[in-house]
């Protein structure tokens, strides 16, 4: 055993503790050709203790959880285990070392149940290697009562919410012994009821000695949750800490480097006349007679829980769903119903939900996926040179100050929040009218999402009518002009930016009473 | 600041635009450049093998063997690019063929078979693109079913009737080159064909389209992309294309029949892939086709030559289909082997 790594490790750790420590990374840098993900990555995770780890996307948390998965091997530094220098060099060690990581949403197989996903690859086997059923579910039953849930082991995967897949995702844990769980980002989806939920079994955990990594963007609950936490910035260690011992706005400082303005309300001239006019939108098993306009310069949210049809609405207003009832116009002109080309051609855009899926061609360039809309205007007699496009995504990106390597490399290079710039910049590079954003902040970081916060005002000031859908209340308060909210598939309640507290929004999200106010 | 904005703005063109050598370019050009190594390769082993190599009536003969099924792998490779596949291919050549044979003892005169052919061929192409598109049936599995269903259709309308009374003036492409070049006209046309879907593949609105549709077709739709109408043209237009390789191919035998170029969509599927167009969609070019093309020209004459037997030919096209899937994926495959070995040597030293 080198002896100065021992004393580096032991002598060198400025918090010391009672508990002990589970797995340590100390000095731990990973590039990626001439990326560096990760300069100085250094976390100790202790039993029994829930530790989060914040910082703006592209800190470097993304790759630090990777390493301790095992899925990037740092090029150097140390990771140990109760003491020892491990190396994983795949999931499985890490799995077989009693590391498991909770992703933000599952990959479980649907058509298996909830039991057999626990024990996939190692169900308890009775004679002829015949899976016996009986102690599998009745395993999965004293896990789940063991972390105080209710869920059915025989029932199959398919149709959990993401809050369920990811307690199943915890029963394997513990099924499989784990002894660090690391929560990447678990409650970016999960509503504040299944937050709660989620908590409850995190505090089980960490009575019955297991260690949590836990990683969010909402400080709230890392309050709630942590004893202590990490701040890194620019894949940098900045500092651990007793959560009890700092607030909100130290860890924010701590975190973007600078002081973070709190916007103020602000006073836009708005047309009068609707540009956006929704009328008795209708589609069967989603939503029904959605009726709503939205005037230029105008901010108009769509609140509302997860599932209540808000990303429906706004995908069958652009087109990409096409719906069975109603009719969208733009400027008094009727939409063609399910064609997104005749939405652009209008004026419309849509950033939408899942900016990996819908938003971003992954593999593809970042100059390509910013000039994916415009096509059409940037050909020249028929053609399009690769110059003509990078200048239009270089002016763009200077434009929504994206931060790149270069534009030539694919856009998975980027973080989160440069990411959602880059879907904002193609959009508004088609200079909307009416622009629609689905969760334009989830998952990104609070220096970016103020960026992302800026432009979408900027935009409405420029007189385009802006509908925003959003589940996080603060933000919503925070943009908007009109709120609209939506409960099973209907338009329940309307608020108008002096009359809504998070408060009412709640109630006529939840509540079967229907919500008139202002 | 405007200022300060402007001259990074000018930074991030100039840094892209080198990088831009670097990287795009880059990658693409590696497995090109690879293949025009094999292609080299061949051509010096043709030399070597034998004398007449290198004479331009051999390179006729190469030209002949592979022009038809070239021309079948340009629209296929627009396809693959989009992330479907077209099986069918082999089959539209040969009902064409029959279709041409049929009219001719009919009576009609060329000057009307050959648009009617072609518009079979849209017609046979528009069925693929319309089970693909419109009922979202799996591309692979259609196209089995309209490879073997077109060919039933071509021996029920030729039976096992052999026609080649074409007059001569046609069926010279099979035997004169084009004046002044060694190349038969198939090639002459391939090339022609090759240069108009580069340029739409790269350099046109709808290029840039077909690689998004294949890369991400959802993320392609929520961009006002009209993902299912350009896949119903694709196929329409490899309806068209392998309808005229089949008029070329009739021309070039000076016969037509049911069984015309059966299983030839296997080597069209090879050029693709042996030019580096990624079998899922999203990645190819076509400067990788006209080299994978010449390339198989090449390998396959130079075995003639060799007195390779031409019953094993199976043998070199399956192994340069493997090993077009293989090299590009085997730097992962290497990685993970690595890690295997890795990880047992942990596990080792853990029980150790």
């Amino acid at each position: 055993m080198n002896l100065t790594i021992y004393l580096e490790i032991f002598g060198g750790t400025s918090l010391s503790n009672d508990k002990d420590s589970v797995i340590s990374l100390t000095g731990a840098k990973k590039y990626f050709g001439a990326v560096h993900a990760l300069e100085d990555g250094q976390i100790d995770l202790f039993a029994g203790e829930a530790h989060a780890l914040v910082g703006e996307n592209g800190a470097g948390k993304s790759t630090l959880v990777k390493i301790f998965a095992g899925l990037h091997r740092p090029d150097s530094g140390s990771l140990k285990f109760d003491g020892n220098e491990v190396f994983f060099n795949s999931p499985r060690d890490a799995i077989e070392a009693g590391v498991a990581v909770i992703y933000q949403e599952p990959t479980l197989f649907p058509d298996l149940t909830v039991a057999e996903n626990i024990f996939m690859e190692r169900q308890p086997q009775r004679s002829f290697r015949r899976i016996d059923y009986r102690s599998m579910n009745k395993a999965a039953r004293v896990i789940f009562s063991r972390l105080e849930v209710d869920l059915d082991p025989t029932r199959l995967a398919l149709g959990l919410s993401i809050a369920e897949q990811q307690i199943v995702e915890i029963a394997k844990a513990l099924s499989l012994e784990a002894r660090v769980i690391i929560m990447d980002e678990p409650t970016a989806a999960l509503s504040s009821v299944e937050v709660h939920r989620l908590f409850r079994v995190a505090e089980t955990l960490k009575n019955s000695g297991v260690a949590i990594l836990f990683i969010s963007h909402r400080l709230d609950e890392v309050f709630t949750l942590c004893e202590r936490v990490t701040v890194m910035r620019d894949g940098r260690f900045v500092l651990t800490t007793m959560s009890s011992e700092t607030n909100e706005d130290a860890l924010v400082r701590a975190m973007v480097g600078r002081d973070v303005e709190r916007r103020s309300d602000q006073i836009r001239g708005i047309d009068l006349k609707p540009l956006l006019e929704v009328e008795h939108l209708t589609l069967e098993g989603l939503f029904a007679d959605i009726s709503f306009t939205v005037a230029a310069g105008e901010v108009v949210a769509l609140s509302g829980l997860v599932g209540a049809g808000r990303s429906e609405v706004a995908t069958a207003i652009f087109g990409v769903r096409r719906y069975d009832y109603g009719s969208v116009k733009v400027g008094g002109k009727a939409l063609k119903r399910g064609s997104p080309s005749s939405a652009m051609a209008a004026g419309i855009g849509l950033v939408p939900e899942d900016r990996r899926l819908q938003g971003l061609v992954m593999e593809q360039s970042i100059a390509r996926n910013i000039a994916m809309g415009s096509f059409k205007s940037l050909k020249r007699k028929g053609l399009i040179r690769s110059l003509t496009e990078t200048r239009f995504a270089a002016d763009w990106s200077v434009k929504l100050q994206i931060k790149y390597g270069n534009l030539g490399n694919s856009v998975s290079t980027l973080s989160g929040g440069n990411q959602q710039k880059v879907v904002l910049a193609k959009w508004m590079s088609r200079s909307p009218k009416v622009l629609i954003v689905d969760e334009p902040t989830r998952g990104i970081d609070i220096g970016t999402k103020a960026e992302v916060h800026r432009l979408i005002l900027e935009l409405a000031k420029s007189g385009v009518a802006v509908l925003v859908i959003s589940s996080e209340l603060p933000e919503v308060l925070n943009l908007a002009d009109r709120i609209l909210v939506m409960r099973e598939g209907r338009l329940v309640a309307e608020f108008d930016h002096k009359g809504a507290t998070e408060e009412a929004i709640i109630a006529a999200a939840t509540l079967s009473k229907e919500v008139k106010a202002a | 600041m405007l200022q300060a904005e402007t001259i990074e703005l000018k930074d991030d063109i100039d840094s892209n635009r080198g990088a831009k050598g670097s990287f795009d370019v880059r990658s693409l050009v590696r497995w090109e450049s690879g293949l025009g190594i094999v292609l080299i390769a061949s051509l010096i082993i043709g030399t070597v093998a034998s004398p007449q190599f290198l004479t331009s009536a051999n390179f006729f003969n190469i030209g002949l063997s592979v022009g038809d099924i070239a021309i079948m792998a340009l629209p296929l490779t627009l396809i693959v690019i989009s992330g479907e596949i077209d099986l069918s291919v082999a089959s539209i050549l040969g009902l064409s063929s029959s279709l041409l044979g049929f009219l001719w003892i009919h009576g009609w005169p060329i000057q009307l078979i050959i648009p009617v052919v072609l518009i079979d061929g849209a017609i046979l192409g528009f069925i693929n693109g319309f089970l693909v598109t419109k009922l979202g049936l799996p591309s692979l599995a259609v196209t089995i079913g309209t490879l073997t269903l077109y060919r039933g259709i071509a021996l029920i309308l030729l039976g096992s009737n052999i026609v080649s009374n074409f007059p001569a003036s046609y069926t010279t492409i099979g035997v004169n080159p084009i004046p002044g070049t060694p190349l038969p006209w198939s090639v002459g046309i391939f090339l022609i064909l090759a240069l108009i879907f580069g340029v739409v593949a790269h350099f046109t609105p709808l290029g840039r389209s077909i690689f998004a549709i294949g890369s991400n077709s959802e993320a392609a739709a929520y961009s006002g992309i009209k993902v299912k109408q350009i896949k119903m043209r694709l196929y329409i237009l490899s309806g068209v294309v392998c309808s005229l390789a089949g008029i070329l191919f009739t021309f070039r035998l000076a016969t037509a029949e049911y069984d015309n170029a059966t299983g030839l969509e296997l080597n069209a599927v090879s050029i693709v892939l042996l030019a580096g167009v990624s079998i899922f969609g999203g990645r190819g070019t076509i400067i990788g086709v006209v080299l994978a093309a010449a390339t198989v020209g090449a390998i396959g004459n130079a075995l003639l030559l060799a007195n390779f037997p031409q019953q094993a030919m199976g043998l070199i096209n399956g192994g340069l289909l493997l090993i077009s899937v293989f090299v590009p994926n085997a730097r992962e495959l290497f990685g993970r082997l690595r890690g295997h070995y890795a990880r047992r040597r942990l596990v080792g030293l853990r029980r150790g």
